[in-house]
């Protein structure tokens, strides 16, 4: 074990993973947090939580995953490249492992113009996949990037993101290969709607012996209404939603959406327990914790491994 | 070349006001070309200052000169008989024109009419496009010849992130993907293993303020031998 994180446990016992998401609040409430995590516990084995989403300010991802342990989760501790730079990152790392975080999952970010202070200035010392090779070196290394000594290293278990769908396609599975070469553990994907894609990256990693090399858990998130599906087709950068989804939500009665929504979600997830190379779902209930239950349940996610 | 573009006037004649003369510089470099602040442009602006200053208090006595470098101590020096007979100076140069300026005149406030944009390209007639932040330690060579640090929104080396559809970058359908643009052309050139590999964390060198001495002068300013 290269952590002590559950989420590594379960992956490496060969267990189907299954890893939740919780955005902090706009605020300072402790209350939001226990109020999405009780309805996440025991539901899945870490939660994301997102760093400054959509490059919108909210809670801190450090305090905020913090208080998820306090809750008796486990968070997987988001960090981009946006905010900060190299010593603030280290910092932030070293802070993280002192906390109990045991997860962190290295992203670029969306950039700044996003979100609810366009005209702020990015960062971007380092990319996402620099970012990776920093928490490996120091975690394996026991330094930081600047060579000099950690007194006790932070052990990480390094999570990583992968799009199969943004452009250039054939580029995609390369960039995975980038991600794992600088270190990553385990990779979580950008919602999958498009399941031909998918299944077509999915085949080139595995192929290509990344999936020996690093566990992929699929992403999913559950539409709430055929309104969501067009606001994911049309606005959120890199999002692949068929038609066919829309068609399909389309066809049913509005109170009725949601339902078929969760449906599609849980076929979905039947469809990646047999897929070669994926070793896990993770969930991205998006202001929808409360569903993940239901979610989990008619998935047959359930029950979890109880974390030692 | 350095791409300027001129200031909205109301700024211009809220930066001077109080004052009873001022003199306009101009520069016949890079803002000249992209006529933001050459010869022209300050006859321009002596003009609408004059003309909007008439009914206000100041400045009444208005003035231009365009040297052919303001970041030149050898062109600034033809200024040296003008700038005693005013109050204040603008400057129509980029920023380190005005800076050289304001350098050479301590006593006088310099006022800049430009804000400097960035290093560019003329992309067509009256049109610019920003190719270069000048961070010191160039990787065109690996990357097709387009930059990353400049024309990716985050700067990535390792790119592209995952938001890239139809070729554009997620912050403008406009915009290109810098990466979709380099992955293309280093494919038709043969050479993507360019960018299979990891590109390393950067040791940013435009972190203080920049310097060049060439080998052949440094005798001449540090002492130090060749």
């Amino acid at each position: 074990m290269k952590s002590e994180s559950n989420l590594e446990k379960v992956l490496t016992d060969s267990t189907f993973a299954v890893t939740g998401e919780l955005g902090p609040p706009r605020g300072t409430s402790a209350g939001v947090i226990s109020e999405k995590a009780h309805y996440l516990k025991e539901k899945v084995d870490a939660v994301n939580i997102t760093d400054n989403q959509t490059a919108v300010v909210r809670m801190s991802s450090l305090a905020a995953s913090a208080l998820l342990i306090r809750e008796g989760l486990e968070p997987n501790y988001q960090m981009v490249c946006r905010d900060r730079n190299r010593i603030a990152m280290q910092s932030d790392i070293l802070g993280a492992y002192a906390l109990g975080i045991r997860n962190i999952l290295c992203l670029s970010g969306d950039h700044q113009q996003f979100g609810d202070h366009p005209k702020s200035k990015k960062v971007f010392d380092i990319d996402s996949i620099q970012l990776i090779g920093m928490v490996k070196k120091m975690r394996d290394e026991g330094v930081f990037l600047s060579g000099e000594e950690i007194a006790e290293p932070p052990r990480m278990f390094i999570g990583a993101a992968a799009n199969p769908f943004g452009d250039p396609l054939e580029f995609r599975v390369h960039r995975l290969a980038k991600k794992i070469a600088a270190g990553a553990d385990f990779i979580q994907t950008q919602c999958i709607y498009n399941m031909d894609r998918f299944r077509e990256w999915i085949k080139q990693a595995h192929d290509m012996g990344l999936t020996e090399k690093a566990y992929i858990l699929a992403g999913v998130t559950p539409m709430k209404s055929v309104g969501m599906a067009r606001y994911m087709k049309n606005n959120v950068p890199g999002m692949d939603v068929p038609e066919s989804i829309i068609t399909r939500l389309k066809g049913v009665d509005k109170k009725q959406q949601a339902s078929e929504g969760i449906a599609i979600c849980c076929e979905q997830i039947e469809e990646f327990k047999e897929m070669p190379g994926v070793a896990g779902v993770h969930v991205m209930a998006i202001e929808w914790e409360k569903r993940v239950p239901e979610i989990t349940e008619k998935a047959g996610l359930l029950p979890r491994p109880e974390p030692s | 070349m350095v791409k300027a573009e001129i200031k909205q006037l109301q700024e211009i004649k809220t930066s001077v006001i109080g004052y009873s003369s001022i003199l306009i510089t101009g520069c016949g470099g890079c803002v000249s070309v992209c006529l933001a602040g050459g010869q022209k442009e300050v006859e321009n602006l002596v003009t609408k200052l004059r003309l909007s200053c008439k009914a206000d208090t100041a400045p009444k006595n208005i003035g231009g000169m365009t040297v052919e470098r303001q970041c030149e101590a050898q062109f600034l020096s033809q200024l040296d008989q003008e700038v005693p007979k005013y109050e204040a100076l603008i400057s129509m140069a980029c920023g380190a024109g005005v800076q050289y300026l304001a350098e050479r005149f301590p006593d006088k406030p310099v006022f800049p009419a430009v804000n400097t944009a960035f290093i560019g390209i003329n992309k067509d007639l009256g049109w610019y496009e920003e190719r270069c932040q000048a961070c010191g330690d160039c990787v065109l060579g690996i990357t097709g010849g387009i930059c990353p640090v400049t024309m990716c929104a985050k700067g990535l080396l390792n790119g592209p992130c995952g938001g890239p559809q139809n070729g554009s970058c997620e912050v403008s359908k406009d915009i290109p993907c810098a990466w979709v643009t380099i992955y293309d052309r280093l494919k038709a050139q043969g050479r993507l293993n360019n960018i299979l590999d990891i590109f390393a964390v950067r040791e940013w060198q435009n972190q203080t303020q920049g310097s060049i001495v060439l080998d052949a002068y440094k005798s001449r300013y540090t002492g130090e031998k060749k």
